[in-house]
């Protein structure tokens, strides 16, 4: 299952039309401890570099933005009770949302791990 | 990018003497009031806890030390601020608040009455208008002087007494207290080995602790003595932020500005009883009359539904009614909830009043509450 980056510090899992979205163990770390967790509601439709997200850790309210274009599958409630798994395994179990993909091809855009690596060694 | 970086240059933000410290430490520094100053080191939840149960040392030589001196500075003070300076004995501090003409709040400030003259600590984020404000409105005879040779550090939290007394920190004088006999709003000169220090039992964390005026050459060594003890971590900003908004306390350029008068920002208190009997105060007509007449709006406490963070600058509701804002808000690390506090009508300001606030246009309940939202624990009498 291939994993893409943003530069806006998202990852996204893809398995055949459907996707996987959450933020990465360096946004979370930039961010520090979180407090509260907004995620989209099921059917809401996103358009890629809208909002699709809220984050906020103790000093600040944070936008996580759609990567890609499609339609909300299902939000992560266990971030409801439990807001600091993104801090805690953010890659993993603090996933914020599943969604369609709606243009596979946006994917090509996105980086794959080592270019996303690199592009946050450079930050 | 280059062209950035220049430009990056011109802005000078200046470091202040702790700078390579904090930065060895690992902080996270960020832009603030002009200085290279420390968010956080380990987390601003575990810095805050941290405090509350233990003693957090923080570098806020970012504000500004003023010392005045000359025949009847108390009494041309008093021109300027509420308090009642001339009746403030050495070795006692009082919180006052520079006031404009029409009685708004210029800025909220510390007056220690130090025996030989008046040492002043205001904001870092408005310094520079203070000093000129003061200049231009004090008589030429009285002299002020910035003491930018001096940082200051604030030490806090349960464990600051013992921590403090532990580094062999001696009364410079017999007749000062030792340090960990000082009581809330006393303060006196100390000595560290032959480093002088002046040390105040006070702080903006609701917490006991001490704030303290070191050599800016000698800070790097003293702070290294404080931190070597198990008891005394170093803190950042996130973390102050998150205990003085726990504490009621407001943060000047947030809770409080020039649109807003002392009875409004909820510090009455600030106004001695002979400076309401006598006036002569900035905008000694309007504050008297709101202090007479209640205030259209006053700052208030906010617990809020849930557990969504509701922040500065979220409209607040009265039914369909937007009557206030909000001023300070986050989440609580002590209280483990989100907390606010803002401005509503008088009317509305009594506690266990049901408001609503606007989270990015969806509605959430919050409860007018009384402050402080975690009790302050001020050492304000010596026991034995």
């Amino acid at each position: 299952m291939p994993r893409f980056y943003t530069e806006e510090h998202e990852w996204i899992d893809v398995d055949g039309d459907v996707a996987t979205v959450g933020i990465t163990d360096f946004a979370q770390g930039q961010l520090g401890d979180i407090v509260f967790v907004e995620v989209p509601d099921t059917g809401a439709e996103l358009s890629k570099g809208g909002d699709a997200a809220v984050v906020e850790s103790v000093k600040a309210a944070s936008d996580v933005y759609a990567p890609v274009d499609g339609t909300v599958t299902e939000g992560n409630g266990q971030l409801e009770e439990d807001p600091a798994l993104v801090n805690s395994d953010p890659e993993g179990e603090g996933w914020f949302f599943r969604m369609t993909l709606s243009d596979k091809s946006q994917l090509d855009g996105l980086m794959n791990a080592q270019a996303y690596k690199d592009f946050i060694a450079d930050l | 990018m280059s062209e950035t970086e220049e430009m990056g240059e011109t802005v000078a933000i200046e470091s202040l003497p702790l700078d390579a410290w904090h930065r060895a430490r690992g902080a996270r520094m960020v832009e603030f009031a002009g200085y290279h100053m420390p968010i956080q080191y380990d987390g601003i939840m575990a810095e805050h806890l941290w405090t509350r149960d233990n003693a957090g040392l923080f570098d806020v030589s970012h504000m500004g030390q003023l010392v005045f001196s000359g025949e009847g500075a108390a009494e041309a003070l008093e021109a300027l601020v509420p308090g009642d300076i001339s009746a403030l004995k050495p070795g006692r501090m009082r919180y006052s608040l520079l006031l404009a003409d029409d009685g708004g709040i210029l800025d909220d400030l510390m007056i220690t009455n130090t025996g030989h003259g008046l040492y002043m600590v205001v904001n870092g984020a408005v310094k520079w208008d203070d000093i000129a404000h003061l200049r231009e409105h004090l008589p030429d005879e009285i002299e002020m002087n910035l003491l930018d040779e001096q940082a200051l550090l604030a030490l806090q939290g349960p464990k600051a007494a013992a921590a403090l007394a532990a580094l062999g920190v001696v009364p410079e004088f017999p007749d000062i207290l030792p340090v960990d006999r000082l009581v809330f709003m006393q303060a006196g000169p100390y000595l560290w080995g032959d480093v002088r220090l002046g040390i105040s039992r006070s702080g903006y964390t609701g917490e006991d602790g001490f704030e303290i005026s070191v050599p800016a050459s000698d800070v790097a060594a003293f702070a290294d003595a404080l931190c070597a003890q198990d008891a005394v971590k170093p803190i950042g900003l996130g973390a102050r932020d998150s205990l003085r908004l726990e504490a009621g306390l407001p943060l000047y350029g947030h809770d409080l500005d020039e649109g807003i008068d002392p009875v409004e920002g909820d510090l009455a208190f600030a106004i001695s009883k002979r400076r309401r009997e006598e006036g002569g105060f900035p905008g000694a007509a309007r504050i008297l009359g709101h202090l007479a007449d209640g205030s259209p709006r006053k700052r208030v406490g906010l617990t809020i539904d849930g557990k969504m963070p509701v922040r500065e600058g979220a409209k607040i509701f009265d039914g369909n009614s937007e009557v206030g804002v909000v001023t300070s808000g986050g989440f609580a690390p002590s209280v483990g909830a989100p907390i606010a506090m803002g401005y509503v009508p008088t009317g509305l300001s009594e506690p266990g009043t049901a408001l609503a606030a606007e989270v990015r246009g969806k509605r959430v309940a919050v409860t007018v509450t009384p402050m402080p939202f975690v009790p302050h624990r001020y050492v304000r009498k010596q026991g034995g």
